[in-house]
């Protein structure tokens, strides 16, 4: 199973598995990882499941257009390796994957 | 401490439940709920729960676990009575309920359309999981579906209709679609899709009888005169706010359940929240009554927070979005009464500028996220006015990077 690391804005974490072709926002919210919203359940659309992806983003591919929009005026500042959580699906079991939590989503 | 008692387990009762804990509040956290199904994500039913990959699993809000944990105990049942004199809930099938505040979170209801041949199988109202699910096991078998209403649910339905291959009609009363929520352009790029799409869009029209055959419907007839073939027909002409417990409990209800900006209601251990509650501000002569996942949320947070000691009124910047197949649609702020609309995009990806008083009041945005995203950080802060949009050719993306530049600098 893919394993996700949340770090939260204090440094603290919270490392939960995750079912294959589960988006990173709803295995947070399914695992009580807190600081991640998902206001719209998952279709790109409130940017309120923000997080910066640590290390390799290949194996999601980079955001597609609507999601880079939406990424600019995210409440938290955008980084480079911004991401929306709802879009981020490990498709690989052996994935071991750090997300970073920011401090605002609404 | 008694503690408090939610009674109504969408979007708005769930995040009430889990702010009072976030928040820390300790005593007890009930939420009562007459569904079968944990609490689940209502805006999917309209749309990835209409297609066959659409898994009910995917829409749970939190996991049982999760409010063990938190020690928020849901109690399945209808709450029928709340008696403030002795502060207690009657639920249905469950011992009485003591509180010192009941936050009512009950949401709304499909509007009921009097119709002869109401009753026939295959027609189908969308409101809860249980009806999403049938919804779908209906559409599988369908060749015709016809939506009466040509607003969110209708044309969410519409979309998912088409996408099984099924041909869909749309009935709609009023000249345009989903006009008591969009501007005209808006209006109109939704029709040009749907019609792209195969759907067929009759307006001015509306149902007299739903015709059946065998117990099952099999056609509408309309004002006009036109029978349309149906092998199903949903209902969707709007929704009403469920206040009739509140109603019984004596609290004041006018369309919903009234309350202040504090979202108190005639009750000061009361507060309602969400589809059912109409915010009444006599002071500013508005009254409003949302129907939308932002709403519901805000105002569970707010709940909670004035539960546990906030002062302050409640204050949100309205947002809502609806995804019909392709197309996006996100609204930001409240129209209202506007006198002027600026239109900026291309034919397929553009934005409606709304202005009242020489100032942005919302933002209409068709496949745009970028700058309804942008007009959610502007609108939050204030209202930028005309000259200003005019100078930056009303791109708000320009004027919210302004914004947080300015406000990085003072940080």
């Amino acid at each position: 199973m893919p394993v996700v690391t949340y770090v939260y804005d204090d440094g603290s974490e919270h490392t939960v598995e995750v079912d294959v072709a589960t988006s990173l926002m709803r295995a947070a919210l399914r695992n009580q990882v807190r600081g991640i919203v998902g206001e719209c359940g998952g279709s790109a659309t409130c940017g309120t499941c923000h997080v910066y992806l640590d290390h390799s983003t290949e194996q999601f591919g980079p955001p597609s257009g609507d999601e880079d929009e939406m990424l600019e005026f995210t409440a938290a500042p955008r980084a480079e390796n911004s991401r929306l959580s709802c879009q981020l699906v490990p498709s690989d079991e052996g994935a071991r994957l750090v997300v970073r939590v920011p401090a605002e989503q609404i | 401490m008694r503690g408090v008692v939610v009674i109504g387990a969408g979007h708005a009762g769930v995040e009430t439940a889990v702010s009072l804990r976030s928040g820390g509040y300790s005593g007890p956290v009930t939420v009562v709920g007459a569904e079968r199904h944990l609490p689940y994500q209502r805006p999917p039913l309209s749309k990835e729960m209409l297609a066959d990959a659409g898994d009910p699993d995917e829409l749970t809000l939190r996991s049982g676990d999760f409010f063990r944990d938190q020690r928020i105990t849901l109690c399945h049942g209808t709450a029928v009575d709340i008696d403030r004199a002795g502060r207690q809930v009657h639920v249905v099938g469950s011992r009485p309920v003591d509180y010192d505040h009941v936050v009512l979170a009950t949401g709304a209801v499909p509007r009921r359309l009097e119709l002869p041949g109401r009753s026939l199988r295959g027609v189908a109202e969308l409101r809860s999981l249980d009806d999403a699910i049938a919804l779908r096991a209906s559409l599988a078998g369908a060749r015709r579906v016809v939506v009466l209403g040509g607003g969110f649910i209708g044309m969410e339905v519409a979309s998912a209709a088409r996408k099984r291959g099924v041909e869909v009609a749309v009935l709609e009363l009023g000249d345009r679609l989903l006009k008591r929520a969009v501007s005209p352009p808006v209006s109109e790029a939704v029709a040009a899709y749907h019609r792209a799409e195969g759907v067929q869009l009759f307006f001015g029209e509306h149902a007299t009888e739903l015709v059946g055959s065998a117990g099952h419907v099999v056609g509408v007839r309309t004002g006009s005169g036109r029978v349309l073939r149906a092998d199903v027909v949903v209902l969707g002409v709007g929704a009403t706010a469920v206040d009739d417990l509140a109603r019984r409990a004596g609290l004041d209800t006018d369309g919903g359940v009234v309350v202040d900006r504090w979202l108190a209601t005639s009750d000061p251990r009361i507060t309602a929240i969400g589809d059912c509650a109409v915010v009444c501000d006599p002071a500013g002569g508005t009254r409003q009554r949302l129907e939308s996942i932002q709403n519901a949320t805000d105002q569970g947070r707010y709940a909670a927070a004035r539960i546990l000691g906030e002062q302050r009124p409640f204050h949100a910047l309205p947002w809502f979005w609806s995804n019909q197949g392709a197309l996006r649609l996100q609204l930001v702020g409240v129209a209202g009464d506007v006198d002027k609309l600026v239109v900026r995009g291309s034919e397929g990806r553009f934005s409606v500028f709304c202005l009242r008083g020489g100032r942005l009041c919302a933002v209409e945005s068709v496949n745009d996220p970028g700058s309804h995203m942008a007009a959610r950080r502007l609108l939050e802060r204030g209202t930028p006015n005309e000259a200003e949009l005019l100078a930056v050719d009303f791109d708000v993306r320009v004027l919210a990077r302004r914004a947080r530049t300015r406000e990085n600098a003072v940080a």
